[in-house]
């Protein structure tokens, strides 16, 4: 008997029809995920279902827990024993996850977290697209805290963009929210996948040379400390209390406020390496959409459409929409008169842009909740607009 | 595709064949080798419970020969939660309620550490309750401490699922009229492999079952009775804090004592003690990396 060829593990160049989810999941495995811990919930569940088959095949760990709030501390406690490790979920279970999410940025423990939006609040509506998770994705755990949050627009970036979800995490040691919604997880798509070794093969710095000398807090240069892996002789204690560079609780100001610095210091030194975006002919618009996901699809229609008819008009899509990249954006976007800000949500990445701004610069939103995604011919409608009462 | 590889299952390294020299381990034990002493003086109350249960553990720990360096302590919140700071392992004081969860995750990741599991009566039945049935269902092989001082000690004295009826509380001003929980009645009916109860008045008895809950292949459950002197204590008179343990063995009965007490599973007067289950049910680690093996023979065609 043969063995039977595997579908989750695909090297070769061939184009191959699969849906953002299953995406998802691939581009995990692919980043060296050997743990996903989950509870079943649409739009998500597919990410988790692949990962069922997928997992075991390379000798990882599959396991769907009693809740979200389980899944996400067993994805932490798989981590803090040095496996990459992820769970994936949608609005309610994200709700969920907020107050162990915010464990891990505290305790600096490494992980991917997974929200395909769907349209809420509450129970909403399961199977319709939203993005209506942005600012909860930013500020849903409580306490001061910094995130990465990604935001892929098709399904090749969804591979691309989770598997470098791995890589950042472990890199800065923190939790990386990967967003997208119900339209694209459930979008079939043609893709080769992307060569992802690179993220594969970045893995968390780990302690080494003697215990007696080793600070589990204490940051090298690039912000980040390295962790000790359990068994390797460290014995090191980690606690979600806020600790100094030794890892024990403390309550002194001056270490508390060092801390604080820990957290977001690493975010400063590396902003290069966290930012990510898509300019589309900024450089010269009086007009710059901005917009992410699926919507920056239909963005990126409506420029080239009035392009063609002569408008300078032109696309900021942030892929890395936390933190998100305002000094760039102010770079790019010098010339830009307004900005039309198209999301499918009621005016959340909007707030951002109105503090991003500069100047004269206008902000106008177009807004979509009712279940269907924004759709190109809108976005010119509303670029017309503004441009008419300019 | 490889290169990143769960550790392989053997058998959580033990320093020393203890079976042997099953007595002199138990003299050779020095509690301050097992304890983080730059840390002291510690923050429990005087004649809390919750420090003869950590000796108790410290000392069954020892007893198995387990390797400091190979043994996880994942706890909660609560002042049950804090008892695990002090141990000089890796520990991981986690969030309310969670501590079996995020130890789900540690040990099949890392099937070769022993996870011990701190838990509280309000951590471990209140808000991490469907954690605890869940964990015992799976049959994962964490030994669960679940230190009952029938209080939500750490938060200041309010009720917890286990405060007896009519005591008083911050939160029960007028006495509790709400029934307690059987915790080890719940593990055992949720099917925990290993399921024993002790009281700390009786530390050789207590440190015995804790060391035959760690040797146990399987989720094993051990609920203490211990007492928190200082808040729950002083509001209902139960005594100064020898009182309290004392009055323990009032309240308890040893297991094989079952046929002489009355038929009702809470306190007063009540509560058996021992090992109430021991069974052969699989350990769910040895379950799933059976599958795994099965799986991957299947894909090389074997
Ligand atoms: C989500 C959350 N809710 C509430 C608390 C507050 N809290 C801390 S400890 C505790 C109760 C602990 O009681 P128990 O588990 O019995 O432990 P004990 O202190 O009695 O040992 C509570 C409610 C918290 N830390 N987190
Ligand atoms: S408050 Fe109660 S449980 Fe907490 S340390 Fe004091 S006596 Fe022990
Ligand atoms: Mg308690």
């Amino acid at each position: 008997m043969t063995g039977q060829a595997s579908q989750n593990t695909l090297n070769s160049q061939d184009a191959i029809n699969i849906q953002g989810n299953h995406a998802c999941a691939l581009g995990a495995v692919a980043a060296g995920c050997r743990f996903y811990a989950g509870y079943p919930i649409t739009p998500s569940s597919e990410v988790a279902e692949r990962l069922a088959s997928a997992l075991p095949e390379v000798g990882g760990v599959f396991i769907q827990m009693e809740d979200e709030i389980a899944s996400i501390a067993a994805t932490l406690g798989a981590s803090m024993g040095g496996v990459k490790a992820m769970t994936a979920t949608s609005g309610p279970g994200f709700s969920l996850k907020q107050e162990n999410l915010g464990y891990g940025m505290g305790a600096q423990i490494p992980c991917v977290v997974v929200n395909v939006m769907r349209g809420g609040p509450s129970t909403g509506m399961p199977t319709r697209p939203s993005q209506g998770d942005l600012m909860q994705a930013r500020w849903g755990t409580h306490g001061d805290h910094p995130v990465i949050a990604l935001t892929p627009g098709s399904v090749e970036e969804i591979y691309t963009q989770t598997a470098r979800a791995f890589a950042l995490s472990e890199q800065l040691r923190i939790p990386v929210l990967v967003l997208f919604d119900e339209s694209l997880g459930h979008l079939v798509e043609t893709i080769c996948l992307p060569d992802v070794t690179e993220y594969e093969n970045t893995v968390r710095k780990w302690a080494s040379g003697k215990p007696e000398d080793y600070q589990p807090y204490r940051p090298d240069a690039d912000g980040v400390a390295p962790m000790a892996r359990p068994g390797d002789g460290y014995r090191v204690h980690t606690t979600g209390l806020t600790v100094s560079e030794s890892g024990f609780p403390t309550q002194k100001s001056i270490e508390v406020d060092r801390a604080m610095k820990r957290l977001f210091n690493k975010m400063e030194i590396n902003k290069d390496l966290i930012e990510s975006f898509e300019d589309v002919e900024c450089e010269d618009a009086d007009v710059v959409i901005v917009a992410l996901g699926i919507v920056g699809r239909a963005a990126r229609k409506a420029v080239r459409e009035l392009r063609a008819e002569g408008l300078k008009v032109g696309l900021f899509r942030p892929i890395t929409l936390w933190p998100f990249p305002t000094e760039t954006f102010r770079k790019l976007t010098k010339k830009t008169k307004n900005f039309v800000v198209a999301e499918m949500n009621s005016g959340q990445m909007i707030l951002e842009i109105g503090a991003a701004k500069q100047g004269k610069q206008t902000v106008s939103g177009l807004n979509r909740y009712d279940g269907d995604p924004i759709s190109p011919s809108q976005i010119i409608n509303a670029v017309k607009e503004v441009l008419d009462h300019e | 595709m490889n290169k990143h590889v769960i550790p392989q299952a053997e058998e959580p390294l033990k320093q020393n064949n203890h079976q042997d020299n099953h007595l002199e381990n138990i003299r050779d034990f020095e509690i301050q080798d097992y304890l983080r002493l730059d840390l002291f003086p510690h923050f429990m109350c005087p004649g809390c419970g919750h420090g003869i249960a950590l000796r108790a553990l410290l000392w069954a720990i020892h007893i198995q020969g387990i390797d400091k360096n190979k043994l996880a302590i994942v706890s909660g919140i609560g002042c049950s939660g804090r008892v695990g700071t002090y141990i000089d392992a890796n520990t991981y004081h986690t969030t309310h309620g969670r501590p079996l969860a995020f130890a789900t995750g540690l040990k099949m990741a890392r099937p070769d550490l022993h996870v011990v599991v701190i838990t509280g009566d309000g951590d471990c039945l209140a808000i991490g309750g469907n954690h605890l049935i869940h964990a015992a269902r799976r049959n994962l092989d964490i030994t669960c401490i679940m230190l009952n001082n029938e209080i939500y000690g750490m938060t200041g004295g309010q009720v917890s699922p286990t405060t007896p009826h009519d005591r008083f509380t911050t939160t029960t001003p007028a006495g509790n009229i709400e029934p307690v929980f059987d915790a080890s009645r719940l593990a055992e009916a949720a099917g925990a492999g290993f399921v024993g109860r002790e009281v700390t008045i009786h530390v050789p008895r207590l440190r015995d079952l804790i060391s035959e809950g760690l040797d146990y292949k399987g989720f094993s459950f051990i609920e203490v009775m211990s007492d928190c002197t200082e808040i729950n204590g002083r509001k209902n008179d139960l005594g100064s804090s020898s009182e309290m343990v004392l009055g323990q063995t009032r309240n308890m009965r040893p297991n094989e004592y079952d046929n002489n007490v009355v038929d009702h599973p809470f306190r007063p007067n009540s509560l058996n003690t021992g090992v109430f289950v021991k069974s052969d049910r699989p350990e769910y680690g040895a379950s799933y990396r059976d599958m795994v093996d099965g799986i991957q023979k299947k894909q090389k065609g074997h």
